[in-house]
């Protein structure tokens, strides 16, 4: 068992798993590869298979189907103390009845190492808590629990470590802290870290790669800013960020672009950008990639006319405008107050425009609100 | 101004309101345990010491201040004195076999039915401790399942009998306390948060190493509070050993009995209820230091 950390090493490959609770699938034939060394984030609203996923490679629960491999290893059916793999847990499931220092070495221990003070005062001195090595977990903050929890995983040198919403706990200000120092000791460490979160900025903040989950399905697996700027489909583009989704058709071509007609008004879409599967297609558009002007200003790009601001809020670095076109859709455009203010109110008819290169396509058949509820729920 | 100095007694007023309303809702606590615990104590403190009125009648006793009293008394039982504390060991050591599993799985395995076990645990409350003593005596007796079991699998002798003997007694002690064990123990269980378990699994301890590093020690809390609400009662217990006991399985309890009611020998009596008193506390004390439950969560 000692040395199952040490020989059982390389790519996380979950092949065709399924996990079914009665007639319910939480994962849904589900296959993914996660590379040696990366930061992976599985990302999505809650009930969306996540955390199963990462229970079932934790060896907490058993696929119904499918195998689970690491390296050449298959650890689909071995015990979740056999298994080169360490979670931190969300509420961080620190023992309370042991010193911090125990609780670090308690895996140590577990695998017959005799001497452990050496690698528990490093990973001690990794996470800055060295004072607190005699303190119970009761008497630390949650930052430091936090901050031990990955203390008593990483100290094992497993070959994966999963983490459970390591910060949902924290407030925001901690959390962002602890989001850039996670990023650090990643580094540092060289594990394969995968996080499930439904906090998507979160996930882009640390991740190299980023897996959307969707009832038990991964919807779409990228970068962060391949996720953000080309979305597959309305679920991704609305749960990352936000999304301006507008029906369209698909007119004709111009080089690179397609043409496509949204209500009488013509925009390019480029075609590397276009998910369509035919001519119906929801063009989408990030609010903070429009421009906005007064009506009748001249502009270039993709331009749309005829919109009257329905509500500006200003919220410091940027004002949020929602915009009403002629159509009855709200649009919504993010202004950088880089030149202060920006000189428009409410009920001002406007033209929007922007780079025909930030356009993306959508199959028209797709609910073009999907993922967009399911945030107001889980904030 | 005068005003503002009507206010400010007021506040006043009421803030020694304020201070003296701990004690009020201590009161009747208070009063409750003077009169029914702490004058009883010093009456029977009194009592102990006593010795018969030269020429009185059975039962007239004058203070002497005969602390020989003590001494006489624990010679004259250390046989029932000890066999009380061996009895309540070892029924403290079997509720406790029985019980730890027991809470063990309603708090973990028992899913919906958790309410309806908790329910059956605590149900023989709803009848009399006399009368389940004697129900005992007859589960025990020569009609009874558990004799038959016994003889047919020749754990004892076809002519040997199971009431009347210590065997009885310890498990009819056994029987009558196993909800003191059970409910501590499946409260302080209940507490542990499974995560800590899933933990100890993702650390590479197996079940077994688990239950001996996480588990147990999150519920020794409990261990502790079940054996003593065990302990103390059954060490002081004679109705167990008055049912299901022969001359030879006599407990403590049964002799301050008898001194108390049956020879009038009040000295006596107290003192020994004083001796056993003092031995349970001086044991209780021990056994709490050496678990060092301030320790735990």
């Amino acid at each position: 068992m000692a040395d199952a950390s040490s020989s059982t090493r390389g790519d996380l490959r979950i092949v065709n798993v399924t996990k079914s609770f009665g007639d319910f699938n939480a994962v849904d034939d589900l296959t993914l590869t996660i590379p040696e060394g990366s930061f992976f984030a599985l990302l999505g609203p809650s009930g969306c298979g996540k955390t199963t996923t990462l229970r079932m490679v934790a060896g907490l629960e058993e696929p119904t189907q499918g195998s689970i491999h690491i390296g050449s290893t298959d650890i689909t059916h071995t015990r979740p103390y056999q298994r080169p793999v360490n979670t931190v847990f969300q509420n961080y499931a620190l023992f309370p009845h042991l010193s911090i220092y125990e609780n670090i070495a308690f895996g140590l221990r577990r695998r017959g190492i005799k001497d452990v003070k050496e690698a528990v005062n490093k990973v001690l001195n990794l996470v800055e808590l060295p004072h607190l090595a005699e303190r119970k977990p009761v008497q630390l903050s949650g930052g430091q629990q936090q901050r031990i929890a990955l203390a008593r995983a990483i100290v094992n040198r497993p070959a994966l470590l999963l983490l459970d919403e390591p910060l949902g706990a924290l407030d925001l200000k901690l959390r962002r802290q602890m989001q850039i120092e996670l990023k650090w000791i990643q580094t540092e460490v060289g594990i394969t870290f995968v996080h499930v979160t439904h906090d998507q900025e979160e996930a882009m903040t640390m991740a190299d790669t980023i897996a959307v989950m969707n009832e038990g399905k991964v919807e779409q697996m990228g970068t962060p800013a391949d996720l953000y700027d080309n979305p597959k489909t309305a679920f991704v583009a609305n749960f990352l960020g936000q999304s301006n989704l507008i029906e369209g058709r698909i007119e004709g071509n111009d080089g690179d672009n397609f043409v496509v007609d949204v209500f009488g008004q013509k925009i390019k879409i480029n075609k590397n950008r276009s998910h369509a599967k035919d001519s119906s297609v929801l063009a989408g558009i990030r609010p903070e990639k429009i421009r906005i002007q007064p009506a009748g200003t001249a502009m270039s790009g993709n331009v749309l006319t005829g919109g009257v601001i329905s509500d500006a809020s200003y919220i410091g670095v940027s004002t949020q405008f929602q915009v009403e076109m002629p159509w009855k859709q709200e649009l919504m455009v993010f202004e950088q107050n880089d030149d202060g203010v920006a000189p428009l109110e409410k009920g001002d008819a406007v033209t929007l425009s922007w780079e025909p290169i930030f356009t993306f396509a959508l199959d028209g058949r797709e609910d073009a609100f999907a993922g967009s509820e399911v945030h107001a729920d889980e904030e | 101004m005068a005003l503002l100095h009507a206010a400010g007694s007021k506040v006043s007023s009421l803030k020694e309101k304020r201070s003296l309303l701990p004690y009020l809702l201590l009161a009747p606590g208070i009063l409750w345990l003077f009169a029914f615990f702490i004058l009883p104590i010093v009456n029977l403190a009194q009592t102990s010491t006593q010795t018969p009125l030269a020429n009185g009648d059975t039962g007239s006793y004058e203070q002497t201040f005969r602390f020989a009293n003590y001494i006489d008394a624990f010679v004259d039982n250390k046989e029932q004195f000890s066999r009380s504390f061996i009895y309540a060991f070892l029924a403290t050591a079997l509720a406790l076999a029985i019980a730890y599993p027991l809470a063990y799985g309603i708090a973990f395995k028992s899913g919906k039915y958790k309410n309806l076990l908790l329910v059956l645990v605590v149900a023989p409350f709803f009848t009399s401790f006399l009368l389940r003593t004697i129900a005992w005596k007859q589960i025990l007796g020569e009609e009874g399942p558990v004799i038959s079991v016994f003889r047919g699998l020749h754990i004892i002798g076809q002519n040997t009998s199971l009431t009347a003997s210590a065997f009885a007694v310890v498990t009819g002690l056994t029987y009558n306390f196993l909800p003191f064990m059970t409910l501590p123990l499946y409260a302080s269980l209940e507490r542990i948060d499974p995560r800590t378990m899933e933990a100890a699994g993702d650390l590479y301890a197996n079940a077994f190493t688990t239950f001996r590093k996480v588990t147990l020690p999150l519920s020794l809390p409990g261990v502790v509070a079940g054996t003593l609400l065990t302990f103390i009662p059954a060490a002081g217990d004679y109705v167990n050993a008055a049912i299901l006991g022969n001359p030879n399985t006599k407990m403590l309890g049964n002799v301050i009995e008898s001194r108390f009611f049956k020879i009038v020998d009040y000295p006596t009596a107290a003192a020994l209820s004083f001796t056993l008193m003092t031995a349970i506390l001086v044991l209780v004390t021990i056994y709490i230091r050496k678990a060092g439950t301030e320790e735990l969560v």
